[in-house]
């Protein structure tokens, strides 16, 4: 009897290709919009940790100015920090493995004709060990570089691409507004990170020569101090904050002009970002999703009044109200599944390019899928409640005569 | 599934006649807008009759049909099918004398469209729980019956009407029932295909000892049966032996 029930829905459903196809869209574009989009979002958020990982979790950022402003952010009344500081951060805090300055501006690097608007970044080959980054070719900075401020950069591979294409960029002098350097080396490619942004898109110079030439000031802006391998980051935190608010003369009731970002910290916020947006398109696909079964309600009523006469005669050859009801929830449950089903296979063939697109990992969720199409499945129930009882309910008299 | 309500027709149908009326009265509307379908119908049909109800339109012959084919209950009086009180029953008990023990012919066929031959005569074997293979013989054998054999796969668009007649009467008496109600069998259909019902009517009624209830408004087809009853003004007016026949 089940089986007969189902099969009698899907023929139900088969005669009525187009219009059942059309009646299941609210479904399929809501459970697809759902899947993409908690798919995209999953993926993102692997990416993001895994950017952060591979920047290494155990990198502190110490900035200028008050607390509770993101890394991106620069407040200009606190007082700048300087070399001196890194140096003090670097000898003084046993935990700390390494600490590099560095001041960035945006700038437009130009080699013959080709030009590109850049970032250069004033630091020391302290940078290189704490972010990990090898040179691929070429030499790092020279001490006597460094202490003189000489004209002396490194590229990253983008730049390379972009001003040297496959000549030899090596000795070369790449003019960067008013100063003209020479190119001692190139960074290893690292791709792009999660937020879009090239890795590979900088130029480094002395920090010296940075702040005598480009930035004309002494300040460095941003701190980056690793942690020993076995060292605990929150520790190293805290050391470094009661170092600089001595170094500061912060007195005991005052709160700090600097902030020391862990990047686990930063890793959170940004992938509560993408949970936050994430779950709030989802709420929007779900509210497709309810349209989606109204619709279902709606046709299936329509379905009732037009199968009128078929009632009717199924009615009188001595079927009983359970089974006419049956026969129509089955029938809106079995389309809703369908909808849910297609919905499904588009909302991964959605992710798969979203993730595409955005290069982050193509990260399903069997439970996120599981529940869509268990919600498909409520939706026929619900919405195809109402009607079917309709149809359980005529009379079988009125309905052999209804035309 | 076979319930109380079966068992207890086939007990008591031999003691008590097949189908009983007595003061069968019904009513629609209310107050001032009261209209009388049937007034105090009594009426007996023993089981292997064949008879013919025949009557000007509102005359209340087709509300006899619906109360007798346990589709509607009296307003008044006493409706006993094989002794057992219908006006009593609930919607899901009649539609279970309906499905064990009563098979319908309408006018209009009332076949499912886009439906082939074989699933049409089917479907009162699915509300059986009939299994499949066995639904499959019953049905084949039924058409057979009708002289439809080679046909079952055709849709009813596909069958003349009266191929899509016997359609209808394998349907309804593929379930072996004891009574088959026929509201205007051959009202849509030429006289020649209309006698053939109607000899295939007769030869059911013959054969099988089926009992036939047959609302007609053709003279003709009426002569078919050996009991004619006939309704005015929702009385039954005449009830007569067929003279032809006997």
């Amino acid at each position: 009897m089940f089986y007969e029930t189902i099969r009698l829905a899907l023929q139900a459903i088969i005669r009525n290709l187009l219009r059942s196809f059309l009646t299941v869209l609210g479904i399929v574009i809501g459970v697809a919009a759902v899947i993409a989009l908690v798919t995209v979002g999953q993926g993102s958020t692997d990416q993001v940790e895994a950017d952060v990982t591979a920047l290494g979790t155990n990198l502190l950022m110490i900035k200028p100015g008050q607390a509770s402003q993101g890394p991106g952010s620069t407040t200009g009344s606190a007082a700048s920090l300087t070399v001196k500081d890194v140096d003090a951060i670097e000898t003084q805090i046993a935990r700390v493995r390494v600490a590099t300055p560095t001041s960035a501006r945006s700038m437009t690097a130009i080699y013959g004709n080709e030009n590109h608007a850049t970032s250069v970044t004033g630091t020391d080959n302290r940078y290189l060990v704490a972010r990990d980054w090898e040179i691929a070719f070429g030499r790092s900075f020279y001490d006597s570089e460094l202490r003189a401020g000489a004209a002396a950069c490194i590229i990253g591979d983008t730049i390379r691409a972009e001003l040297f294409g496959n000549g030899d960029p090596l000795g070369a002098a790449i003019r960067l507004k008013q100063i003209s350097c020479r190119v001692i080396g190139v960074l290893e490619a690292r791709g792009a990170s999660s937020f879009g942004t090239d890795q590979d898109d900088l130029i480094l110079l002395p920090i010296r020569t940075f702040q005598h030439r480009i930035a004309g000031n002494q300040d460095v802006d941003l701190i980056y101090a690793a942690v020993n391998e076995n060292a605990s980051t929150e520790k190293a935190k805290a050391d470094i904050e009661r170092l600089l608010r001595e170094r500061r003369r912060i007195s005991a009731g005052e709160e700090d002009d600097f902030n020391v970002f862990d990047m686990k910290q930063i890793s959170s916020m940004l992938t509560g970002i993408t949970t936050v947006l994430t779950s709030l398109l989802s709420a929007v696909a779900a509210v497709s999703l309810f349209v989606g079964g109204i619709g279902i309600m709606n046709i299936m009523l329509v379905s009732v009044t037009e199968r009128t006469r078929e009632i009717g005669i199924r009615l009188a050859v001595g079927a009983t109200e359970g089974q006419v009801l049956l026969q129509f929830l089955v029938e809106s449950i079995v389309l809703s599944l369908i909808g849910g089903l297609i919905g499904i296979i588009l909302g991964l063939v959605l992710a798969l390019i979203g993730v595409r697109i955005l290069a982050v990992p193509f990260a399903p969720d069997p439970t996120i899928i599981g529940v869509a199409f268990l919600f498909s499945a409520v939706v026929g129930v619900v919405f195809g409640y109402f009607p079917a009882r309709r149809a359980a309910r005529l009379d079988p008299i009125e309905a052999l005569r209804h035309q | 599934m076979t319930d109380k309500v079966a068992g207890k027709a086939t007990e008591d149908r031999q003691a008590a006649p097949l189908i009983h009326l007595e003061g069968v009265s019904k009513i629609y509307g209310q107050g001032e807008a009261k209209v009388y379908a049937l007034r105090g119908i009594d009426l007996v049909i023993q089981s292997g009759e064949f008879a013919a109800i025949m009557g000007p339109s509102g005359s209340g012959k087709s509300t006899a049909m619906n109360i007798i084919g346990c589709l509607d209950t009296p307003t008044e009086g006493h409706y006993r099918f094989g002794g057992v009180e219908v006006g009593g029953l609930g919607r899901d008990q009649r539609a279970l004398l309906r499905r064990n023990f009563l098979g319908f012919v309408f006018q209009g066929y009332n076949l499912l469209a886009r439906t082939s031959a074989l699933d049409n005569v089917e479907l009162p074997l699915i509300y059986q729980g009939v299994p499949a293979a066995k639904r499959k013989s019953m049905a084949l054998e039924a058409l057979a019956k009708v002289g439809l054999a080679g046909r079952e796969s055709h849709d009813p668009s596909q069958l003349s009407g009266g191929q899509q007649q016997r359609v209808a009467i394998a349907r309804a008496i593929v379930t072996r029932p004891d009574v088959i109600l026929a509201d205007e069998p051959t009202g849509n259909l030429d006289s020649a295909r209309g006698e053939e019902i109607m000899d295939l009517l007769t030869a059911l009624n013959r054969d099988e000892g089926i009992t036939i209830i047959m609302v007609t408004h053709e003279p003709d087809m009426a002569e078919y049966a050996d009991r004619l009853i006939r309704f005015v003004d929702g009385r039954v007016e005449s009830d007569v032996r067929n003279p032809v026949r006997n």
